[in-house]
């Protein structure tokens, strides 16, 4: 029998087959044939990485550092990355033991998940979120639980809403904030209650942290620091965002050492390490990026004070996001669905937004828009999206 | 005093950003933000507000620019201060800095050409008194100037239009 005998419903795993492709694809394909399109829909930092993190790789590729390096990162990164964690979050991870480098947070979040959750087990995913967490743990046989946050709530989660989706089957949840798209950031105090609610049900959680530096108004809280919790806590971050080292693929992720264990298994099968040159990128970023970090989250937090003052001008109802670099409003008093909303603005006004139904459950009369990038930009298209409006009122 | 800054900042990155603009990105009204920029202008914290020019690009203007290191005799009582001020009250002196190390000022010249720097040099500056010596640097190449780099490919925007 030759290959394309094979029905393809047979070549395919069931698996890859469930899991639809990502919304966020459809809108790419559609903006980027267009021309002098405005972009509010890049989830990722406008700065090119500082120079001195380019220097630093390029010199140790000079130096001859091009070999695969110890599993779980070269140990210098890991070191670095714990008094990194310690200094700005007062995470205490052990670099020999707890604390793996990966290829981006996303490999973190695979290995997490595989190393964790059993074939029908359950995770809680929090909605509107990550598009990347709920596809994969399908793939790990898993099935995920959507809880969509609410506006009223500021989009964070509360422990009722917790409490009402945990079954017998549940295994972990998934938290992420700073929230790409809302923006929704979770102080110690909205934790706490959380915290309880993980212990009573014996849970574990996956704190996707990525976005921890990007707070604009109060310091981030680490989910591990939580009493009780650095054990039942798979810490997950890295370099995309903070440093804006997003093409590097590079991240980290840290664990109770019985679990970091397990996901070095898999890291090491799958990986074996990642790339020697982002590592060298990333050592100097914890090294000497302090500086650089700061200047950028600075920039972050004026375009943020900008473009939710400008929406509300407007007429364009946005709470205000409290991290990462993603305002997020409602669209609904203009009765479009936000991928209607999104498919006319592109082509009325070219402005490309991601619909809020991508990122699941709650996310439906929101729009997606990405403050990374220039003022100029953002000016413009506040422009366009206020004329948009009016058209369609 | 940190408001004051965040305005400083952003006006030396970009000095004709609007009122406006710069009140809803430090979250200040149009009011506070208006008075603070009037006060910098007024103890002249802010001097004036200029565009970086590229003038290689601009044809026939593109000119001479030298760096001249100057080595002088201070003067009792008024130090550098006074051959200073002979040296930067000619307008065709754009900069003029004192310095520490193997000479005292640097100065920075802009002329049409060579040799309209090199006049100026011999029937100005060395006639000064107080000067012994001049080093004259002519300028081949702007790379960077004033933090803004030239032909800068980081500008280019690299990244897909649409992302996760
Ligand atoms: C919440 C969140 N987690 C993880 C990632 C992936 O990051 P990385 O580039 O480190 O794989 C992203 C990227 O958009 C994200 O928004």
């Amino acid at each position: 029998m030759t290959i394309s005998s094979i029905k393809q419903t047979e070549r395919l795993s069931q698996a890859v087959q469930k899991i639809r492709p990502s919304g966020i694809r459809r809108f790419f394909d559609m903006a980027s044939t267009m021309e002098d399109v405005i972009s509010l829909g890049v989830g990722e930092p406008d700065f090119v990485t500082p120079w001195n993190v380019r220097e630093a790789s390029i010199a140790s590729m000079e130096r001859g550092f091009t070999a695969y390096t110890a599993n779980p990162g070269v140990i210098e990164l890991r070191e670095e990355i714990a008094s990194y964690l310690d200094k700005q979050f007062s995470t205490l991870y052990n670099p020999e033991s707890e604390i793996i480098v990966t290829v981006g947070a996303s490999e973190a979040i695979d290995i997490a998940i595989r190393a964790t959750v059993n074939p029908g087990e359950e995770v809680i995913v929090i909605e509107p979120g990550f598009v990347a967490y709920a596809p994969i743990v399908s793939l790990a046989g898993g099935v995920p639980v959507p809880i969509g946050t609410k506006k009223e709530n500021e989009f964070k989660i509360t422990k009722e809403e917790l409490e009402a989706a945990i079954t017998p089957n549940t295994k972990a949840v998934m938290l992420s904030f700073p929230n790409n798209p809302t923006g929704a950031v979770m102080a110690k105090e909205d934790l706490l209650p959380i915290a309880e609610v993980i212990e009573k049900h014996n849970l574990l959680v996956l704190s996707d942290e990525i976005y921890a530096e990007l707070s604009y108004d109060n310091k981030h809280y680490s989910f591990a620091n939580l009493p009780a919790m650095r054990d039942r806590t798979i810490l997950i971050s890295g370099f995309s965002k903070a440093f804006a080292m997003t093409g590097w693929r590079i991240g980290f992720v840290c664990a109770p050492q019985d679990i970091a264990q397990a996901m070095l298994k898999i890291h090491q099968y799958t990986m074996m390490c990642a790339s020697s040159l982002a590592q060298y990128g990333a050592l100097e970023a914890l090294q000497n990026g302090r500086e650089q970090v700061e200047r950028m989250v600075t920039s972050y937090r004026q375009r943020r004070n900008f473009i939710v003052k400008a929406f509300s001008e407007i007429g364009l109802p946005c709470h205000l996001p409290g991290g990462a670099f993603y305002a997020f409003p409602s669209i609904e008093q203009t009765g479009m669905s936000s991928e209607t909303f999104a498919e006319a603005l592109l082509k009325e006004e070219k402005v490309a937004v991601v619909p809020g139904d991508v990122f699941g459950e709650g996310g439906e009369n929101h729009i997606r828009c990405s403050y990374a990038t220039s003022m100029d930009s953002l000016q413009t298209a506040i422009e366009r999206i206020g004329r948009f409006l009016k058209k369609h009122r | 005093m940190e408001d004051k800054l965040e305005i400083l900042r952003l006006l030396e990155e970009n000095g004709r950003m609007d009122v406006p603009t710069i009140a809803k990105m430090v979250d200040k009204s149009e009011e506070d933000v208006q008075a603070i920029i009037n006060k910098l202008e007024k103890e002249k914290i802010i001097l004036s507000y200029a565009a970086v020019v590229d003038w290689s690009k601009v044809n026939d203007r593109e000119g001479v620019t030298a760096m001249i290191d100057v080595k002088v005799t201070p003067q009792r009582g008024v130090g550098f201060d006074e051959v200073a001020e002979r040296i930067y009250r000619f307008p065709e002196v754009k900069a003029l800095y004192l310095v520490s190390g193997a000479y005292d000022l640097s100065v920075v010249i802009d002329g049409n050409t060579m040799s309209e720097i090199a006049s100026f040099v011999s029937e100005k500056l060395s006639a000064l008194d107080s000067v012994i010596s001049t080093t004259t640097h002519f300028r081949l190449k702007t790379y960077k100037h004033d933090g803004v780099v030239f032909d800068d490919e980081d500008d280019d925007d690299k990244r897909i239009v649409v992302s996760p």
